[in-house]
């Protein structure tokens, strides 16, 4: 790996389309992304930029049709998930991969006890027996911070409240202890308190038991608190990736820099007008041969209409390895 | 500038706010849920108050209220002198053109089967003697204030993003001169990239219209931005009032802190070194609220009054209101360290 880490995944090339009455909508482009043993690697980009079909497509979860996952390699556990037999696939989705969505309600069932949720996966991939999965059932809620965990384990999802139901999906997540856990904005519907409960407890988790992470949100702050690398998705495309602080410090691509100046600012300096970004995201209906942010981008010159950039390294001396950049414009680093 | 303190455009009083709740076969009343219970403040005309507090802590219901799109259970509400609580029918129809409201959902408040222009065009019917030629002239004007091209004024909603909708609602709440504009969640739907436009919008037209917001959010870096003083609503009842760089800089009720204290700040290095305040456990019913004070069951800092005595929000600084046993009842005199700046804010109640 470029950053010398060790992968348990590595995504390459992946591209998805959906293919509507419209007609194509190129919701993924040629993504690639690796994640390294116990590492948080965070994801940001706007609402239609392809962070949730991105995750879906890696781990066979969208409906074909409308999806087709039209190119990529998926390497996880010493083999290409996307080319093995969907019984396979959902073996390793059970027992190697853990979910958690936005809206825990969606893939909570609601006719269930939670107690049963957490202990299926359990019996079926791990081959635990109903009194064994039980009693991992209750320390699961305990490590997730759920109070009085035995005697909930006969609760419905309507039971518990929002915070509670995502800790509670974070337990059925990590019930089968998998290599990845993949969390797609899970804090976006909670409110602040409540989501600073629930980014303490990954952390706590990270450090009992050291898996790694994809964290997916729209938020800044969360990834500036929890991720370790950032990787910022425009237009179904990874536009700029690298380690946390220096794409903070230094972000390179004209998109990262209009996101962090357009956000105000909760301490400090108080700013008289807000930075704008002009303009709307892309629709994607065609296979990008130009910069997606192009439209949008007040650095764009002829070359970002004709040539969609491929991600090159960022050449910084001063911070840690491992940042590019998906942009013909070259910053100047102060 | 100090002395010249601008009357209070809006001014609340012990608003309340009940749904009652019905159960049984029997539709009994056996309780209410307490959305707002006993909320008081004001708003000086050409300001925004921020009002902020997490999902269910009555934020929208007040804003509702306020302008009586509901009818609250008890309290008073002056809006540009009048009061607005026991307006008569009539009389409210004709005061409704003064005080507007801008929703989160930009999509759900704009009739799908309506053009534009017929959308902003609607309240022009309703509440101005204009011909059609007018209306049509007063449509573009509004489009333009808001940035919609001309040529847009046959589409339909859903041919625009959510950031253009959100611009559809303001011309509407714009078009008959209101004077005083509830701005419930207006970004929350949309995306980073595009909140800032309309936030400038809204800040425009403040400036050049001199409107008066109500600016109810739970983006506490947005309300920082916009807003002169701020709210911090917790249970249905204000915790704290302050203004804006008070408020941020130093936080005095416990739950305005720990909510400030639990917002991310895109900046790893502070992030990093931040000391956060986690609450425990989550906000009780509001049909049920703890006796006491409503945030006595996560306070950090609860002690045994809390638990039988509601505070009341008092002045505890120049300007600044908190409802807290922390601070002593009686409203203290201005403090020489801080007074001035902040004569703005002070009224009698
Ligand atoms: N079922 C679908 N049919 C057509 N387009 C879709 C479908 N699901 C997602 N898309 C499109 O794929 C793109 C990426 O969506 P998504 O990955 O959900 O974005 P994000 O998670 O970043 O908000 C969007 O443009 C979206 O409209
Ligand atoms: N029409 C209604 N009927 C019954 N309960 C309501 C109604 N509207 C709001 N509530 C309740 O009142 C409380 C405050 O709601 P709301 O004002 O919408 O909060 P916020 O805007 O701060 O999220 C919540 O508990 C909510 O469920
Ligand atoms: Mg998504
Ligand atoms: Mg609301």
């Amino acid at each position: 790996m470029p950053d010398g880490g060790d992968a348990v995944l590595d995504v390459r090339g992946l591209k998805t389309v959906f293919r509507t009455r419209g007609g194509e909508v190129h919701a993924v482009n040629r993504v690639s992304f690796h994640l390294n043993r116990g590492e948080l690697l965070g994801v940001v980009g706007e609402s239609g930029s392809g962070k949730s079909v991105t995750m879906m497509s890696l781990i066979g979860l969208l409906p074909s049709p409308p999806a087709e996952v039209r190119a990529g390699e998926v390497w996880l556990g010493g083999r290409d998930i996307l080319k093995i037999s969907a019984r396979d696939l959902r073996e390793v989705r059970g027992a190697k991969v853990g979910f958690v969505f936005q809206d825990p309600m969606t893939s909570l069932n609601p006719v269930f006890q939670v107690g049963f949720q957490i202990m299926e996966p359990l019996i079926r991939h791990m081959g635990l027996s109903k009194d064994q999965a039980r009693k991992r059932a209750v320390e699961l809620l305990d490590l997730v911070g759920i109070p009085d965990a035995s005697s909930r384990l006969d609760s419905y999802p309507h039971q518990f409240s929002g915070g509670m139901r995502q800790r509670v999906m974070i337990a059925i997540a990590l019930a089968c202890d998998p290599d990845v856990l993949i969390a797609d904005e899970p804090t976006t519907a909670l409110d602040v308190t409540i989501q600073a409960q629930i980014l303490e407890l990954v952390k706590e988790l990270r450090q009992k038991l050291g898996m790694a992470i994809i964290w997916i949100t729209h938020d800044l702050g969360v990834i500036a608190g929890i991720a370790d690398r950032v990787m910022v998705m425009y237009g179904g495309q990874v536009v700029e990736h690298g380690p946390v602080k220096a794409l903070f410090a230094r972000p390179q691509h004209p998109y990262t820099r209009a996101l962090l100046k357009t956000v105000p600012s909760l301490t400090g300096a108080r700013e008289a007008r807000l930075q704008v970004i002009e303009g709307q995201p892309p629709i994607m209906m065609e296979d990008p041969t130009s910069c997606p942010f192009a439209p949008r981008c007040a650095h764009a010159f002829l070359r970002c209409e004709e040539e969609n950039p491929l991600r090159r390294a960022v050449d910084d001396k001063t911070l840690l390895k491992g940042h590019d950049v998906a942009c013909h414009w070259e910053a100047v680093n102060g | 500038m100090l002395d010249a303190s601008p009357a209070p455009l809006v001014k609340v009083r012990d608003l309340k706010m009940y749904f009652p709740i019905h159960t049984g076969v029997l539709r009994r009343h056996t309780g209410d849920v307490k959305a707002v219970d006993g909320v008081s403040f004001d708003i000086m005309a050409g300001e925004t108050l921020g009002l902020v507090g997490e999902s269910g802590c009555g934020k929208s219901t007040v804003g509702r209220a306020l302008i009586r799109l509901y009818e609250p259970t008890a309290g008073e509400v002056e809006i540009a002198g009048d009061n607005i609580l026991t307006l008569a029918p009539e009389a409210l129809r004709k005061k409704r053109p003064q005080m507007q409201m801008v929703f989160q959902d930009p999509q759900a408040s704009l009739n799908p089967r309506m053009t534009l222009a017929q959308i902003i065009g609607e309240p022009l019917i309703e509440h101005s003697g204009k011909t059609a030629t007018d209306r049509l002239a007063r449509i573009y004007e509004l489009m333009d204030q808001v940035g919609l091209n001309r040529r847009f004024a046959n589409r339909y909603p859903h041919e625009f993003s959510g950031g253009q909708r959100q611009r559809i609602g303001i011309a509407r709440a714009l078009a008959l001169n209101p004077k005083f504009i509830v701005c419930d969640e207006p970004i929350a739907a949309l995306d980073v990239s595009i909140q800032a436009q309309v936030v400038n919008l809204l800040e425009d037209l403040q400036d050049r219209l001199g409107l008066t917001y109500l600016f109810i959010s739970h983006d506490l870096s947005m309300v920082r931005h916009i807003a002169d003083r701020v709210a911090v609503m917790y249970l249905g009842r204000i915790a704290e009032l302050s203004p804006r760089d008070a408020l941020y800089a130093k936080p005095l009720h416990p739950y305005a802190e720990a909510l400030l204290s639990a917002v991310p700040e895109p900046d790893p290095d502070r992030e990093g070194s931040r000391q956060r305040i986690i609450l425990k456990g989550d906000v009780p019913s509001p049909a049920n609220p703890p006796k006491g004070c409503a945030f006595c069951t996560r306070c950090p800092k609860v002690m045994d009054i809390c638990r039988t005595d509601r505070p009341a929000l008092t002045e505890v600084e120049p300007g600044r209101q908190v409802a807290c046993h922390l601070f002593p009842t009686t409203s203290a005199p201005a403090k020489s360290t801080s007074g001035g700046q902040y004569q703005l804010q002070q009224h009698g109640v």
